[in-house]
């Protein structure tokens, strides 16, 4: 029986008439790899910040390894944030004046203490070693991303969060991005990934289709997983 | 890592930490100028004041007491008038400027009946023991008074000059004659005091001598003296010369204290108590007074104006940077991580602004007084406390606006921009 690490019952977001999200359940296996899909509006941010400990629901329960974080405060939900949610963006959101490793570090930081030679380590692990010392602006899109990538997992989250994370990449940098939830995920982190694009979508193991706030589509893509 | 963030987001920043460092120099600049003034001022002031009368009066021992208790009324003690010219032989006989003995009497006034009279030296020419000319008497001390007619000479017994209060209800005018305690006088002037003495008749000290028939007696002597403000020793000294040790009595007895000036009047003048005039004392501490709730008023409007500036500015810094600062409470960062990374960056521009803002005030405070006062301000030091704690809330306050912001500042408003 594999672990579950996050569970969501019945969970709505309302914005006025607004069913931003409308009573969803789903439950994800820790080490899952899952991408989210649905046109735009369908509400995947919204529930990418509802599982991020950026935003609560409006009705259900939101259960974190273990842990009902649907009626937690902001500063408790900051800290199981920092604690258990690595989390990147299509916007790279890199800070301008801090060097790639600053910005890793930065995340250290916030957590517990920086560790340059951890941070280092983790640039290396997404291919940016020799890059470390480079601003953001001196740095490709793609490169920029992996940053990104290195900070959202400097401190061992148990799940990477990722809003469209490679809509702003070419696909060669999509392909380096994929590669590295691959090996993530035979690291054992759980995955969720905000997509448009079918291809990101597809190498998951499991894709939820979102629809006017409501799951439309469940699929299991184990067949397929690890073979595209 | 937070002070590498610091250092380079003030870095990154500059232009707009140098428009609140900037803002911070011209407050602080004020505030200080304003304060040292303000502290500064209370000798010019009083050197000011000089030129206004006399500020040291000399008593007889017990109508000095007589007068504490029931106020300024006739006694039957007296000074002797010989003894006044010894004040310019004391040790700080050169700080005596001017000084004059005063007898109070009264006489019968044909056609107006019982009248003041106060016998002066209205002008006094003499040579003293040490071959120094002297010159002083009244008129330098009432340098005030509106004149109708001529200052009384030195030996004119036989003129008065007349408060224009007691003339003009008696009708009487400049170059009439009078006839006091039987006797007639020339009216030479005509004075307008602004005080009580408008009621009297002025005449030299002889001529009153010998109405009252007290030959030699003097009621109080008016000194005016060039003094230092008192300091604690000063105020010890006052309250008991002898509680002094011998270094301090040493300092003190030979620095221009008004007490070690009354002091050595006291020395000086037999059955003597010289004390400073109230009244002179006073209206200093109302002027003072003023000057320093226009130095105050001032210093805080400059606070608030810079407070609202400071404000505007770390608003408008905070709301470019929303992203950066919504990205690190995404990041784990709580609210009170990032108010306190802004605020130890507008505290360090503060700190800065404050620094050159403190030395910059110190020069403006000299050239105000080289200006106003013509003098050199001395810099107390005690301005710098108060200049860094009015600067910490300045800023602190001018935060509060952008410190709100961040705390309600949610990141999800800020990462997903389309
Ligand atoms: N803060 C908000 N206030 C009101 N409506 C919102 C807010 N956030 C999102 N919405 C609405 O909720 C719906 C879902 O938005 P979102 O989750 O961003 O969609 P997606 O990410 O799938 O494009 C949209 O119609 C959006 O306009
Ligand atoms: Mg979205």
């Amino acid at each position: 029986m594999p672990k579950k690490i996050l569970e969501l019952q019945n969970v709505s977001k309302i914005y006025g008439e607004l069913r931003a999200l409308s009573d969803i359940n789903l439950t994800v296996n820790a080490g899952d790899w899952l991408s989210i899909m649905g046109p735009s509006g369908s509400g995947k941010t919204t529930m990418i910040n509802i599982i991020g400990c950026m935003d609560t629901p409006s009705v259900g329960k939101v259960i974190l390894d273990g842990v009902d974080i649907s009626r937690e405060n902001a500063a408790s939900l900051t800290r199981i944030r920092r604690d258990k949610i690595g989390l990147i963006f299509q916007q790279f959101h890199l800070i301008s004046y801090l060097t790639a490793v600053e910005n890793v570090m930065v995340a250290q930081y916030y957590h517990s203490m920086p560790d340059e030679a951890e941070a280092l380590e983790a640039l290396a692990k997404v291919g940016l070693a020799e890059r470390a010392g480079h601003l953001p602006a001196q740095l490709s899109g793609g490169e920029q991303q992996r940053v990104c990538i290195a900070r959202a997992l400097i401190n061992s989250p148990q799940i990477l969060l990722g809003d469209e994370p490679t809509g702003n990449l070419d696909e060669e940098n999509e392909g380096i991005v994929v590669d590295i939830f691959r090996r993530l995920h035979e690291e054992g982190v759980t995955i969720i990934i905000v997509t448009h694009d079918p291809e990101v979508g597809d190498v998951a193991q499991r894709k939820i289709i979102l629809e006017h706030g409501k799951i439309t589509g469940d699929i299991d893509q184990s067949a397929t997983f690890g073979k595209i | 890592m937070f002070w590498r963030m610091i250092t380079k987001t003030l870095i990154r920043q500059k232009g707009k930490m140098l428009m609140i460092a900037f803002t911070v120099v011209l407050g602080v600049s004020l505030s200080t100028a304003m304060m040292n003034v303000m502290l500064g001022v209370g000798d010019k002031v009083n050197r000011e004041l000089k030129v206004y009368g006399a500020n040291i009066t000399v008593r007889h021992k017990d109508a000095a007491l007589m007068s504490d208790l029931y106020g300024q009324g006739v006694s039957d003690k007296f000074l002797h008038e010989d003894d006044v010219l010894k004040l310019k032989s004391i040790f700080w006989g050169f700080n005596i400027l001017d000084f004059a003995p005063m007898l109070e009497g009264h006489a019968e006034l044909a056609g107006a009946g019982d009248v003041s009279l106060l016998g002066t030296w209205p002008e006094k020419h003499a040579v003293l023991p040490t071959g120094e000319d002297l010159h002083t008497g009244l008129k330098s001390l009432r340098t005030w008074w509106e004149i109708d007619g001529e200052w009384l000479n030195e030996d004119e017994n036989n003129s008065v000059m007349m408060g224009h209060l007691l003339a003009s209800r008696n009708n009487i005018h400049v170059g009439d004659n009078i006839t006091l305690a039987g006797k007639s006088f020339h009216v030479k002037a005509i004075f307008n005091d602004g005080g009580n003495s408008d009621e009297k008749i002025l005449m030299t000290l002889p001529a009153l001598q010998e109405i009252m028939n007290l030959p030699g007696k003097v009621s109080t002597i008016e000194v005016s003296a060039l003094t230092t403000p008192d300091n604690d020793l000063a105020r010890k000294a006052a309250q008991d010369p002898r509680s002094l040790s011998p270094e301090e009595y040493e300092t003190w007895y030979c620095t221009a204290y008004v007490s070690a000036i009354c002091h050595q009047i006291q020395e000086v003048i037999r059955d003597g108590v010289a004390k400073p005039v109230r009244q002179v004392a006073e209206s200093e501490g109302t002027i003072l007074n003023k000057t320093t709730l226009l130095m105050i008023l001032i210093t805080i409007l400059s606070s608030i104006g810079s407070a609202l500036a400071i404000s505007n500015l770390i608003t408008a810094s905070v709301i470019e940077r929303s992203q950066e600062l919504g990205l690190l409470k995404a990041l784990g960062a709580y609210n009170w991580h990032i108010a306190l990374l802004v605020l130890v960056e507008v505290m360090l521009t503060g700190l800065a602004g404050g620094v050159v803002g403190y030395f910059l005030g110190i020069g403006f405070a000299q050239i105000i007084g080289q200006t106003v006062f013509g003098s050199y301000i001395e810099i107390a030091r005690m301005v710098i406390l108060i200049v860094a704690v009015i600067l910490f809330f300045v800023t602190l306050f001018g935060s509060i606006p952008a410190i709100r912001y961040l705390m309600a500042l949610k990141p999800t408003e800020v990462l997903h921009g389309k």
